[in-house]
């Protein structure tokens, strides 16, 4: 029989990660689009915050975005659209800082599928009577698939996987924003280290698996493609 | 001068070092070659047609419809062309057929003599190709879709951009004849850039010179050919191009007789039906001069002409157009120097062309 506290916190977790990827897949596309194909001087400025996430400590993106969600912050105002005096420790909260966290992840893949297809098969297209939306959907969009996938697995893959900026913005409340990585801390903390032992094991299987399906898809990817 | 309207293409602007500054006024019919040297700004002028690059100022309207003119400017995609880029291009996630069909719905538009799409795979030799995905197909088969897929779109002018070049001279060889059948197919003016005098002696009417971003001349092909003044015909490789009708075939020693204004030429070839079209080239270095017909010559061509002048050309030689009769048309011989003088010869002479090589341009 599985604890209770288990399934909620991996339904929580799943829940967080699909719906980051969701929103990171519709903020990063337009983001990596601009920095593929953008001559702005400062784009590469864009970039460098975009990536900032990677070198970050959690705990620091973490604490700026504990204040950004607070009632001080930007997220009191919003907040009150729902009722409630803050976003921070809520599940709203949890994917607002999972999006800022995993973007890099996202981000880069896309961008550089864009980058690699280059300029001319949206000229054939723009040719060919394709408005640019058109060109975007049935000629980029396709092209980029590889990137897609790639950005698709590790935002959702990282998500499941952030501990720091979880535990400094969400509080580990149980059925809003105690995911599994907090729940494998809160277990050590109360020295039951089976589960621990359990759900840490179980993670990295995740891990393993997501890693090498993405390994062998890509393979395949790139067979059709030449 | 009635016939479809003229196509104006006129841009001034730098774009990075280079600078381009035309305004030509071309025939809204046949195939125009863009011909220079790489760097000279064909593609770049080709590119500014299409509206793949805006150039500050310009001026481009194409079958009386104004494409740009100066703030208005069409983007590409409202712009009825079809565009053949070096390289192929196709969409390697799409099949054959739904590369050529991607640009063909919601085509043909009011007025234009839209190709079929079995068609264009007829005309194309596309039938056996067409389910298969573009990375399984050879460079010629590749340029050959890419042709089908600008035709297809509805265009009322194409753009070719050296769509031979990438490909070797067997694969060159095995598409120019299907370019040909298009050309003689279709009322589409074509704008064709390229930097190879053969491709321009098979398919172009008129010619565009083009040197450092600058028309260097204009004008249909035949008169820049045998234009002394004009660097095209000072060439080694200089030679003419004449319109000829077949008359005759002679199965026996394989040669055919073509009918050039009130001459006759023999010249090896397949048969050729008779009153078909075709078009001969004679290289100015196949032909030589005599005062007198020659008699007991091997040279099967021996042609009166009557010299329109000499013009000095490098390495001691002279460069001399020949006229087949009041206002007919030019042939050009390259002598040496010392023939010239020796024989006496002067405008306004007549003389006896004797021509060695005689090629079908165009079958």
């Amino acid at each position: 029989m599985v604890d209770p506290e288990i399934l909620s916190a991996i339904r929580l977790t799943v829940e967080l990660a699909t719906i980051s990827t969701l929103v990171l897949l519709v903020v990063g596309t337009p983001l990596a689009w601009w920095l593929a194909h953008s001559r702005a001087w400062w784009k590469e400025a864009v970039a460098t915050v975009v990536a900032m996430p990677l070198v970050l400590p959690p705990t620091v993106l973490g604490f700026y975005l504990l204040v950004a969600l607070g009632p001080s912050g930007l997220g009191g105002p919003l907040a009150v659209l729902t009722g409630r005096r803050t976003l921070a420790f809520t599940f709203t909260g949890l994917v607002i800082g999972s999006v800022i966290y995993s973007l890099p992840f996202v981000v880069q893949p896309i961008r550089n599928s864009f980058a690699a297809m280059g300029t001319r098969p949206l000229e054939v297209a723009a040719t060919l009577r394709a408005s640019p939306v058109r060109a975007f959907w049935s000629v980029a969009v396709p092209l980029a698939r590889p990137g897609f996938l790639t950005a698709a697995v590790l935002g959702f893959a990282h998500t499941v996987g952030e501990f720091g900026i979880v535990l400094m913005i969400g509080g580990g409340i149980p059925g809003e924003t105690k995911v599994l990585s907090v729940t494998i801390y809160d277990y050590v903390e109360t020295m039951r280290w089976g589960e621990a032992s359990w759900l840490a094991g179980g993670m990295a299987a995740f891990a393993f698996v997501v890693l090498l399906a993405m390994a062998v898809i890509e393979k395949r990817v790139a067979r059709i493609g030449t | 001068m009635s016939g479809p309207d003229p196509i104006r293409a006129a841009f001034r602007g730098r774009l990075g070092a280079f600078t381009l500054d035309v305004d030509l006024t071309l025939p809204g019919r046949g195939v125009t070659a863009l011909f220079g040297p790489s760097g000279c700004g064909k593609t770049t002028l080709l590119r500014a047609v299409a509206g793949l690059h805006r150039f500050p100022v310009g001026n481009c309207a194409v079958a009386g419809d104004s494409w740009q003119d100066g703030a208005r400017f069409r983007p590409p995609h409202r712009r009825p062309i079809g565009y053949v880029f070096q390289e192929a291009s196709l969409f390697p996630h799409l099949s054959v057929r739904r590369n050529l069909l991607f640009g063909a719905r919601g085509a043909a538009p009011a007025g234009t003599e839209a190709l079929r799409f079995d068609e264009a795979v007829d005309l194309l030799g596309l039938e056996r190709l067409l389910d298969r995905g573009p990375q399984h197909l050879s460079g010629g088969e590749r340029q050959r879709v890419a042709i089908g897929r600008a035709l297809l779109s509805g265009p009322r002018l194409l753009l070719m951009d050296e769509p031979l070049s990438a490909l070797d001279r067997p694969t060159r060889d095995e598409i120019l004849p299907f370019l040909e059948r298009l050309q003689a197919r279709l009322a589409v003016p074509i704008l064709y850039v390229t930097h190879d005098r053969t491709e321009v002696e098979r398919l172009a009417d008129t010619l565009v010179l083009l040197r450092a971003g600058r028309v260097e001349a204009v004008g249909p092909l035949a008169t820049l050919q045998s234009d002394p003044t004009c660097d095209y015909a000072r060439g080694r490789d200089a030679a003419v191009t004449l319109d000829a009708m077949a008359e005759d075939h002679d199965p026996e020693d394989g040669l055919a007789t073509l009918r050039v204004g009130a001459h006759r030429l023999l010249v090896p070839s397949p048969p050729l039906l008779p009153g078909s079209r075709h078009r001969v080239r004679i290289a100015a270095g196949d032909v030589s001069l005599a005062r007198v017909a020659p008699a007991g010559s091997t040279i099967l061509n021996i042609l009166p002409v009557v010299i329109v002048s000499g013009t000095p050309a490098e390495d001691h030689a002279v460069l001399v157009v020949l006229s087949l009769g009041q206002d007919g048309p030019r042939l050009l011989a390259r002598v040496t120097r010392r023939s010239w003088q020796a024989l006496g010869l002067a405008v306004g002479q007549a003389v006896h062309a004797q021509v060695k090589g005689v090629a079908l341009a165009r079958a």
